[in-house]
C-alpha cells in the first residue's frame, strides 16, 4: 500500500477549523492576551460619599480600560478577612494586582499576603511601605489637607461668625495637619477666625457625627468641616442646622445640600495607572507615591450653590498658589495652640519634609487637644 | 414493642408509625435535626425570590455562594477561618442561653481579652512561647469572663436586663479600649493608625500544619464540645438548665442561682475572651482598633440557629462563616453589593427565630402523639 498524500477527514476538519477562526479572529486569536484581572477592596461602602467612594471612582477608571477586567469587594473589615479576599481573588478570579484601599489592611494583612503570592503585585493606599518589605508590595498617599487650606479660604469667605467646627476621626498626625491647614487657610482672610474640634473616636460612627455637627450648632459656629471616612451624614445634619459645610475625599454636592461649600479631594487614579502599567510591564517600580496638589494627587471638588464669586476667585487663587509652591502653608511664625513656638519667624516647611510629616501639635486658634 | 419496631402490643386500629418516630423522643430528635435544615430551605428561598426581584439570576447566585464558601479547598479554608472566631464568641452566648439569658455582648469581651492579650505579651517578652501562650491566653479569657460576669452579676443581684447591659457594656469596652489605645498604651510608631506595640513574635501562634487556618479554630471546636459535655453531662449544665426551666423552682430545690447566673455569663466571657486572644496572637500581632470586628452580632446568630446547643454551634459558625467568606465572590461575580449577603444572613436569623414555634407541631410529633 502506498502512503495516501491526501489529507484524512480527521486532519481536513482540523485544518478547515484552524482556518475558520483565523478568518473570524485574525492570527491573533492563536495568542489572544487575557485581559489582566485588578482587584480593589474596600473597607466601607463604594458609595460612602467619601474615602471608599474616592478609592472606587479610581477603580472605575482603571476598570474601563480594554485590557483590565475589575473586580471589587466593599465592606472588608481590616481582620484576617481581608487576608482572605485577596486570596480569593487571586485564587478563584486569577487577580494579578491588587489594591487594598484602606490603611489597617497592611500590617500584617497585605505583607503577609505578598509574601504568599510573588507574582501578583499589591498597592495599598497608606503609604507604608519600609525598607526590606516584600519587592511585589507599593503604596502611596495623598497629602488631601492642602486642599482643606482651600477649604479654609472658602470657608473664611462665606462665616459670619468667624468660627468653625471640625468633626474628626481620631488625633492622628494625617487629621491634625487638615484641621491646622483648614484654619491656616482660613486666617488668610479672617485673621480672628477659630476653629473647634471635636473627635468621634472612629472613622464611620454617623451618630456620633451627627451629635458633633449639632453641638457644634449649638456653640455658633457657622461652618462645618470633616475628617472622617464618609461625610455624609455631617454635611447633611449641618444643612438641616442652616450651617455651612465643607467636605473631604469626594464630592458631597450631589446630596442637594443647599450649605456645601467645597470638598478637599484626592485623585487616586493616576498614581494606581502607573502601578498598574508598571506591574504590565514587569518592571521594578517606586515603592513609595506620596504627593499632594504640585503632582495633581490632589484638588478640590465644584463649589456649592452658595459659595460667592468672591469666594471662588479667592480660593482657586490659594490652589495656584499651593500648585505652583509659591504658597507654603507652614510658615513662621506660627504657635500651637498651647503658646509653644512651633516654627520661627522665616522659617518655613514645604510637603515632603519629615517635619510635616510629624506634625502632632495643632495652630492657634483651634479649640481641642492634639490627643484623646 | 419488640427491637424491630413491630407491634407486639396486640392493639388492632392503630396507625403504623415509622421507625424514626416510634416515640415521642424520637420525634423530638428529628424535628432537632429537620426543622434547622428546613428553616435555612424557607430562608433560601425567600432570598432567591429577593434575588429575583433586585434582577439577579438565584441559581446562579446559590453557585457563587457555594464555590465561594465550599467549592475548593481554598474556600473552605477561607471559610473555616472566618468560622474559628465565631464558635468562640458564639459560647458567649449559648452559656447564659442554658439559664435563659441573652447576652449579645460578646463583642466587649473579645476587645478587653485581646487588650490583656496583648499588654501579657508586651510583658513577658523574652518568656519560653509556651508560657508566655499560657499567660495571654490565660488572662485574656479571665478578662473577659470578668467583663461578661459582671453582666450576670447586674442581673442577679440588680435586676438588669443582661441584653441590654452587655450591648451598653459593649460601648464602654470600645471607649476604654480606644482611650487605652490610643493614649496611655499607644506605640508612637504606629501614628496614623494607633496600636499597642508589637508583642513578641515568639508568641504568634501559627496556623494549623498543611493548611492556613489559625488554631483558634481547633480551639473553637474543641470548646463546643468541651462545653456540650458540660451542659449535658455535669451537676453544673443541670443545674444550669434547671434554672433556664423555672428560677424560681430552682431556688427553691436549694440551687445557688446567682452563683449559677454568674458562672454561665463569666464562662461564656472567658471563651469570647479567648477569641480576642487569637486574634491578637495568630492575626493582629498587637491591639489595635482592628480587633474590634463585630464578631458579636453574628457569634449570636450563630448560638440561635445553633438553638443554643453547643455542639450545633460548629456547623452554624461554618455555615455563617460560608456566607461570610462568600460575600466576596458574589460582590464580584454579581456585581450585588456587600449588603446582600447580610440580607441572606438577615433573612436566616427571621426564619430560624419563626422555626422556633413550629417544634411539636409538625406532622413527625402530631404522629408520635397519635400513639399515645
Amino acid at each position: 500500500m502506498t502512503k495516501s498524500l491526501a489529507l484524512t477527514r480527521r486532519q481536513f476538519i482540523q485544518s478547515a477549523f484552524a482556518s475558520a477562526i483565523v478568518a473570524r479572529y485574525g492570527i491573533g486569536a492563536l495568542h489572544a492576551e487575557e485581559p489582566i484581572t485588578v482587584g480593589f477592596l474596600y473597607v466601607g461602602a463604594k458609595d460612602d460619599y467619601g474615602y471608599n467612594q474616592s478609592h472606587a471612582e479610581s477603580a472605575k477608571i482603571i476598570g474601563e480600560l480594554p485590557y483590565v477586567r475589575l473586580i471589587e469587594e466593599e465592606r472588608v473589615p481590616e481582620t484576617v478577612e481581608v487576608q482572605k479576599s485577596m486570596q480569593s481573588m487571586i485564587e478563584l478570579d486569577g487577580a494579578k494586582v491588587l489594591f487594598p484601599t484602606s490603611y489597617g489592611y497592611y500590617d500584617p494583612h497585605v505583607l503577609a499576603v505578598a509574601e504568599q503570592y510573588p507574582d501578583v503585585t499589591f498597592f495599598h493606599c497608606g503609604g507604608l511601605y519600609e525598607e526590606g518589605q516584600p519587592a511585589n508590595v507599593g503604596t502611596y498617599w495623598a497629602t488631601v489637607d492642602q486642599a482643606q487650606y482651600v477649604s479654609g479660604v472658602t470657608a473664611a469667605h462665606m462665616t459670619k461668625t468667624g468660627k468653625f467646627g471640625m468633626v474628626s476621626a481620631v488625633p492622628i498626625p494625617d487629621i491634625l495637619r487638615a484641621v491646622n491647614s483648614f484654619l491656616l487657610g482660613a486666617r488668610t482672610v479672617r485673621p480672628d477666625a477659630t476653629m473647634q474640634i471635636i473627635y468621634t473616636g472612629d472613622w464611620n460612627v454617623p451618630v456620633k457625627e451627627a451629635e458633633a455637627v449639632n453641638s457644634l450648632a449649638d456653640q455658633g459656629i457657622d461652618v462645618v468641616g470633616c475628617e472622617v471616612d464618609s461625610p455624609k451624614v455631617i454635611v447633611e445634619t449641618a444643612d438641616k442646622r442652616g450651617l455651612y459645610s465643607c467636605g473631604v475625599y469626594a464630592s458631597q454636592a450631589g446630596l442637594g445640600a443647599e450649605g456645601f461649600l467645597v470638598s478637599a479631594i484626592p485623585t487616586w487614579a493616576p498614581i494606581c495607572q502607573y502601578f498598574l502599567d508598571k506591574s504590565i510591564a514587569k518592571e521594578p517600580f517606586e515603592h513609595t507615591i506620596i504627593g499632594g496638589m504640585a503632582e495633581g494627587y490632589v484638588g478640590n471638588s465644584e463649589f456649592g450653590p452658595a459659595v460667592s464669586d468672591e469666594a471662588k476667585a479667592a480660593a482657586m487663587a490659594a490652589a495656584e498658589g499651593l500648585k505652583s509652591g509659591t504658597t507654603k502653608i507652614y510658615q513662621g511664625p506660627l504657635k500651637d495652640n498651647e503658646g509653644n513656638v512651633r516654627i520661627a519667624d522665616g522659617e518655613s516647611y514645604s510637603y515632603g519634609d519629615p517635619f510635616i510629616d510629624g506634625i502632632d501639635w495643632l495652630v492657634e486658634g483651634v479649640t481641642g487637644s492634639s490627643s484623646i | 414493642m419488640d427491637a424491630f419496631g413491630a407491634r407486639t402490643d396486640g392493639l388492632a386500629g392503630r396507625r403504623r408509625r415509622p421507625f424514626l418516630i416510634r416515640s415521642a423522643a424520637n420525634a423530638a430528635l428529628a424535628e432537632a435535626i429537620l426543622i434547622p435544615i428546613a428553616a435555612v430551605g424557607v430562608a433560601f428561598v425567600l432570598f432567591g425570590l429577593f434575588l429575583a426581584v433586585v434582577g439577579s439570576p438565584p441559581l446562579e447566585v446559590f453557585s457563587s455562594i457555594y464555590r465561594g464558601a465550599f467549592g475548593t479547598w481554598f474556600s473552605w479554608q477561607n471559610t473555616l477561618v472566618r468560622a474559628a472566631p465565631l464558635m468562640l464568641v458564639a459560647l458567649c452566648t449559648t452559656i447564659p442561653a442554658q439559664l435563659g439569658l441573652v447576652v449579645i455582648g460578646g463583642d466587649g469581651a473579645v476587645l478587653l481579652g485581646g487588650l490583656m492579650a496583648a499588654l501579657c505579651g508586651l510583658v513577658l517578652a523574652g518568656a519560653p512561647a509556651a508560657v508566655g501562650l499560657a499567660v495571654m491566653a490565660a488572662c485574656a479569657a479571665v478578662v473577659g469572663a470578668g467583663w461578661i460576669g459582671l453582666v450576670g452579676a447586674l442581673r442577679h443581684y440588680r435586676g438588669v436586663n443582661e441584653t441590654i447591659s452587655s450591648l451598653l457594656f459593649t460601648y464602654l469596652a470600645v471607649s476604654v479600649f480606644r482611650h487605652l489605645v490610643q493614649g496611655p498604651l499607644r506605640d508612637p510608631e504606629t501614628q496614623n493608625y494607633p496600636g499597642t506595640y508589637p508583642i513578641d513574635p515568639a508568641f504568634a501562634i501559627g496556623e494549623i500544619p498543611s493548611t492556613n487556618i489559625h488554631w483558634g479554630l481547633a480551639a473553637g471546636i474543641v470548646a463546643c464540645i468541651a462545653i456540650w459535655i458540660v451542659i449535658k453531662r455535669t451537676p453544673f449544665g443541670q443545674a444550669m438548665r434547671v434554672v433556664g426551666g423555672n428560677p424560681r423552682a430552682a431556688r427553691i430545690a436549694g440551687l445557688p442561682v446567682g452563683l449559677l447566673t454568674v458562672a454561665a455569663c463569666a464562662l461564656g466571657g472567658a471563651f469570647a475572651g479567648l477569641a480576642g486572644f487569637f486574634e491578637v496572637s495568630a492575626v493582629i500581632g498587637r491591639a489595635n482598633s482592628a480587633l474590634y470586628a463585630h464578631y458579636g452580632l453574628s457569634a449570636v446568630l450563630v448560638s440561635f440557629v445553633a438553638r443554643h446547643n453547643a455542639a450545633a454551634v460548629i456547623p452554624a459558625a461554618i455555615a455563617v462563616g460560608g456566607i461570610r467568606a462568600a460575600g466576596g465572590l458574589v460582590q464580584r461575580a454579581h456585581g450585588l453589593p456587600d449588603a446582600t449577603v447580610m440580607v441572606f444572613e438577615g433573612i436566616v436569623f427571621l426564619v430560624v427565630l419563626w422555626s422556633a414555634s413550629w417544634y411539636g407541631r409538625t406532622p413527625l410529633s402530631r404522629m408520635a402523639a397519635d400513639g399515645k
